[in-house]
């Protein structure tokens, strides 16, 4: 079966006899039985009473404890290791240093430059320079104070604008030395049209600079890693990721074991939001000292270690300028962008592509260039966090759109429907835009946020503010070039009426087996109870490559697709067979099997299960496969594929705020979300995205600050000093699902799990101007800001009241 | 015989633990009552929520020593005293969890549905400012907390028949499935009768 079969968005039998439900909504109304309903998750009933395996659950027999020396300086050499106490302390079964696992890793193939422990050199306070294995943690906790570690200090980069200078002396060299630009991690230059001339054409044309901090993903679950070697050497990871190949790829060459001996499992995972899609150094440790000791080894790292192991957003400087005509029009985008990557490459590569190819949507523009530029500084590394590389981009953009609609006298949303780019077409930098409902959900947060009777008209203090955006639905770029395909499922049934499936997709919370179930249901006409998914375990599933890039519902459900379609040919050909008629005489759907010319006749009236029997019986094991792998897509350029997706998202919200002028302090009573997922395969699932979305937005605009003090060292490494909102703090979020029907989605299904946060943060920067005529263009809206710039426009309407009279 | 003597879910447990244990250590470790999650052990998030005397508490916080001769409560515990009262299923606070979608990763959410159930058995009817404030010390980093209020609000609808707001992606019907816990001598638990919007 080809990888790159179209499905088509409908319902597998939808002709066939009137659907048993009452239609609730748009799915069982085009006469899905299983789409559309938002079933229970699969393993919530085993989340909610605590039976539920997290990484941190498992104990094995004779299990050691590990725990990691980190570094306290941002940048040194490390001179000497000496772990001669250490080992001697009674209950420490071993130490690991740099030595141990000398080889790099990186999750990009092409800028591998981490070590699982520091090997000559240390880039940033927290970075990994040994291991230790122990009966208990406290004795690993105390043998860690034994390891002598002399250091070389050595100059700190901390600002992005010097790392980008690269001013190298032999007291601060390059953070990577032997890199060969020093400390610029990667620089893309695009153009596409002429941005100049773009410039000419246009009535208005805007430039201003933006901040955009840095913040992290805070899951509640620390990372945790548990390993064993068998007697034979078979290693068996436990881990919590979101990328189970990846890690597997990585252990494997650090390691030196072949792929096909270490098997790597994701036990039940406690939030992710891009922060475990690396490789992470306790990966490798615990299997380096499982393989050392011969007994298990369990990692737990501390809230304070998953701080410094981060990962998370980066901090952006960017400068915008953009044209517009009188009549709403934009003419062209020009970008500059200085991004801090930290002190490691992780996904950096693709991040700064991202900052800028991915703002070619959800409006059309004929010129655009953009230049980005990573550095590294001596801080915890960044890389992906929900919303990858081009939530910092969006929030300048659309902060400027809405100065550009204030320029030109449009209403913000008129705007953004002017530039619409509409669906069925390409951007200017070649990326192929298929379904786009970015209209209707303009239409949705208009109407439930009553924009067009409150917007301007709220009394002081109180606003709204609208901004949109289009996120992609998995890449078609592999992280490492290979035809193979990016998502495999097999299918195992039999008589017992019991449908099995084994994915290697991650489900990191999102409910991505849940929306496996969901697609077995439809196809296979079972009940939801009679299905269970297998996930994430390398050894039993086929390969998936995980939980990034918003690709699972889309990847991972047209490959489920694909296996029920190949498993339903081979049931109702065992049928078929039985009954003496032609296999396409077989109806299977709705947990009933019958001759589709022959209803009246009761013994071609049978059950799913009996069905089952009967294939088994006359076709053997029944089983089954199914893949998916993208079509060739993006622009043809260097660097034209990175960014180019099956299927892209489009969200809009419209953000109310209230912001108090004598304390600087803003709330934010409502925010509307309007997401199109192409179709919704569980709405409650999809929702539930859709405002963790939101929420994680708005959070960071207003709370969140990742940063370090002039030593490099982390501000604040706990979740009371890095404050995330709670049931009090949030806003009502209010999830409108708008379904646009993707022709190559599953049943015309896209991503939900990232896109809908990207308006979150320009939209409030909108609001509070709508409430009290100031721009905030730098991240986060501390109240100090708010009070700031409101003094700075007071000092201005003084300044033109004073000038007013002597014209 | 242990150096400690803990009640927990209605047992007595011996326990060893060296003197600066906490709760939250015993419970994971000794007594492998992996339920009760540890997001950060030093009383910021919440994730270790277990009830004392039938109050929230950070097991984190609690050295093992401080709890012995109270009653603790682990969500481990919830089902079972459920089904003991003659329920099926499991807690109904856990069954409108997994209907509502309030469980995503799930990691915050033994800790969450803990500090549900002291409210609800405290208040038959809390308002949503009660069950915001009363879930406040849980921090939830996946679900912006809209689908857990509404899963508390559902749990509150099927005990006492409190109207529940239908939520803005299903503005024309009650999307959550049915029950599949049950509460002795009460009728109509799973029932998804809603009235839109009316909330007093
Ligand atoms: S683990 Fe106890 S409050 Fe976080
Ligand atoms: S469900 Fe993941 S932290 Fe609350």
């Amino acid at each position: 079966m080809a990888a790159r079969d179209q499905h088509g968005p409908g319902a597998p039998w939808p002709e066939e006899g009137a659907p048993e439900l009452a239609a609730t909504n748009r799915s069982s109304a085009e006469g899905f039985r299983a789409v559309g309903q938002s079933m229970r998750k699969l393993e919530g009933l085993d989340k909610a009473t605590g039976a539920a395996v997290y990484a941190d659950d498992i104990k094995l027999p004779g299990m050691l404890h590990a725990k990691t020396l980190r570094s306290p300086h941002c940048h040194a050499r490390i001179v000497r290791i000496d772990a001669s106490k250490a080992l001697a302390l009674s209950g420490v079964h071993a130490v690991i240093t740099g030595a141990d696992l000398p080889t790099k890793y990186g999750v990009i193939p092409w800028t591998q430059d981490e070590h699982a422990l520091a090997l000559d050199k240390v880039r940033f306070i927290g970075d990994e320079v040994a291991a230790v294995a122990a009966i208990d943690e406290d004795t690993a906790n105390a043998a860690l104070k034994l390891i002598e570690v002399e250091y070389e200090l050595l100059g700190a980069w901390l600002d992005p604008a010097e790392s980008r200078q690269n001013q190298l002396t032999d007291e601060r060299p390059a953070i990577h030395e032997g890199h060969k630009h020093g400390n610029i991690s990667k620089r893309v230059e695009l153009e596409f049209g002429d941005v100049e001339a773009a410039f000419e054409a246009a009535d208005v044309v805007l430039e201003n600079d933006f901040y955009f901090h840095s913040s992290t993903h805070a899951a509640i679950e620390p990372h945790c890693a548990v390993a064993r070697e068998s007697a034979d050497g078979l290693l068996t990871l436990w881990s919590s990721t979101q990328i189970t190949h990846y890690v597997q790829r990585e252990v494997s060459r650090v390691l030196g074991v072949p792929q096909s001996r270490l098997r790597v499992i994701q036990p039940n995972l406690g939030g992710a939001f891009g922060g475990k899609s690396d490789p992470f150094s306790l990966e490798f440790v615990v299997c380096k000292l499982a393989q050392l000791t011969g007994r298990p080894v369990k990692m737990l790292w501390t809230r304070e270690e998953v701080f410094y192991a981060h990962r998370g957003r980066h901090a952006m400087n960017m400068r915008y300028k953009s044209g517009v005509t009188k009549d709403g029009k934009l003419t062209g985008v020009s970008a500059d962008i200085l991004i801090d990557g930290g002190s490691y490459s992780s996904f950096g590569l693709v991040t700064t592509y991202y900052s800028g190819q991915l703002l070619t949507g959800p409006y059309d523009f004929p010129a655009y260039r953009f230049d980005s530029t990573r550095v590294f500084t001596n801080k915890p590394p960044c890389g992906p966090k929900r919303g990858h590389g081009s939530v910092q981009p969006r929030f300048a953009f659309e902060v400027q759109l809405d100065e550009l609609s204030e320029a030109i006298g449009m209403d913000p949303i008129d705007l953004r429907r002017v530039n619409d780019v509409g669906e069925h077409t390409e951007t200017v930098n070649g990326q192929r835009v298929t379904s786009n409902g970015f209209a209707a959900c303009l239409d949705a947060v208009e109407e439930q946020s009553a924009w067009k009777e409150r917007r301007g008209k709220l009394p002081a203090g109180h606003g709204l503010g609208v901004a949109g955006s289009m996120y992609i639905s998995g890449t078609n770029y592999p992280i490492y070039p290979n035809d193979m395909p990016q998502a495999g499922i097999q299918l195992k049934v039999d008589r017992s009426g019991l449908v099995t499936a084994f994915t290697g997709g991650n489900d990191i919370g999102q409910g991505s087996s849940s929306v496996v179930r969901t697609v077995i249901c439809e196809e296979l006409g079972v009940d939801s109870a009679d299905v269970r998914v297998v996930a994430a375990d390398t050894d039993l599933c086929p390969v998936d490559l995980g939980a990034y890039s918003s690709r699972v519902t889309f990847m991972v459900g047209n490959a489920t697709i694909d296996a029920c379609r190949n498993l339903r040919k081979l049931i109702c050909r065992g049928v078929a067979e039985e009954w003496g008629i032609d296999p396409s005489r077989v109806f299977l759907g709705r947990g009933e099997v019958f001759d589709t010319e022959n209803r009246g006749n009761p013994k071609r009236n049978i059950t799913t299960r009996r069905a089952f029997e009967i294939a088994e019986a006359r076709c053997d094991t029944l089983g089954s496969t199914g893949s998916y792998n993208t079509p060739k897509l993006g622009g043809d350029y260097r660097g034209g594929s990175i960014g180019a997706s099956p299927a892209y998202s489009f969200t809009a919200h419209v953000v109310e705020v209230l912001v108090d002028e004598r304390t600087g302090m803003i709330t934010v009573p409502n925010v509307w979300v309007a997401h199109d997922c192409g179709r919704a395969l569980n709405p409650m699932l999809v929702a539930g995205q859709m405002e963790g979305s939101a929420y994680m937005g708005i959070v960071e605009a207003l709370f969140e600050d990742h940063k370090v003090n002039r030593f490099g060292l982390h501000a604040g490494p706990s979740l009371l000093d890095y404050p995330l909102a709670t049931s009090v703090d949030c806003p009502d979020l209010h999830a409108l699902i708008v379904e646009s029907i993707d022709p190559e989605g599953p049943y015309g299904a896209k991503e939900a799990g990232e896109g809908p946060l990207h308006p979150a943060l320009p939209a409030l920067s909108n609001a509070i101007f709508d409430a009290v005529g100031i721009r905030l263009r730098k991240l986060p809206f501390t109240p100090g800001k708010v009070l700031a710039a409101l003094d700075e426009k007071r000092a201005r309407e003084a300044a033109s009241a004073e000038e007013a009279p002597s014209c | 015989m242990g150096n400690l003597n803990l009640k927990i879910n209605g047992d007595h447990h011996p326990v060893d633990a060296p003197d600066h244990w906490t709760l939250l250590e015993v419970l994971r470790y000794r007594l492998d009552l992996t339920g009760s999650k540890q997001g950060c052990d030093k009383g910021d998030c919440g994730a270790c929520t277990v009830l004392v005397d039938g109050k929230p508490e950070l097991a984190c916080l609690l050295l093992a020593g401080a709890s012995e001769g109270r009653e603790i409560t682990t969500i481990e515990g919830l089902m079972p005293a459920h089904r003991a009262a003659g329920g099926t299923g499991a807690d109904p606070v856990q069954d409108a969890f997994d209907r509502a979608g309030a469980l995503q990763c799930g990691f915050c959410q033994p800790g969450m549905m803990l500090s549900t159930r002291a409210l609800l058995n405290e208040e038959e009817r809390p308002s949503r400012e009660r069950i915001r404030e009363a879930l406040s010390g849980n921090l939830c980093r996946c679900t912006g907390y809209t689908q857990i209020i509404q899963a508390v609000e559902l749990a509150i609808h099927e005990t006492c028949g409190e109207p529940v707001e239908h939520p803005a992606w299903a503005p024309d019907q009650a999307p959550w499935g049915d029950a599949v816990s049950t509460v002795p001598g009460r009728k109509g638990t799973g029932s998804s009768d809603t009235t839109q919007g009316e909330q007093a």
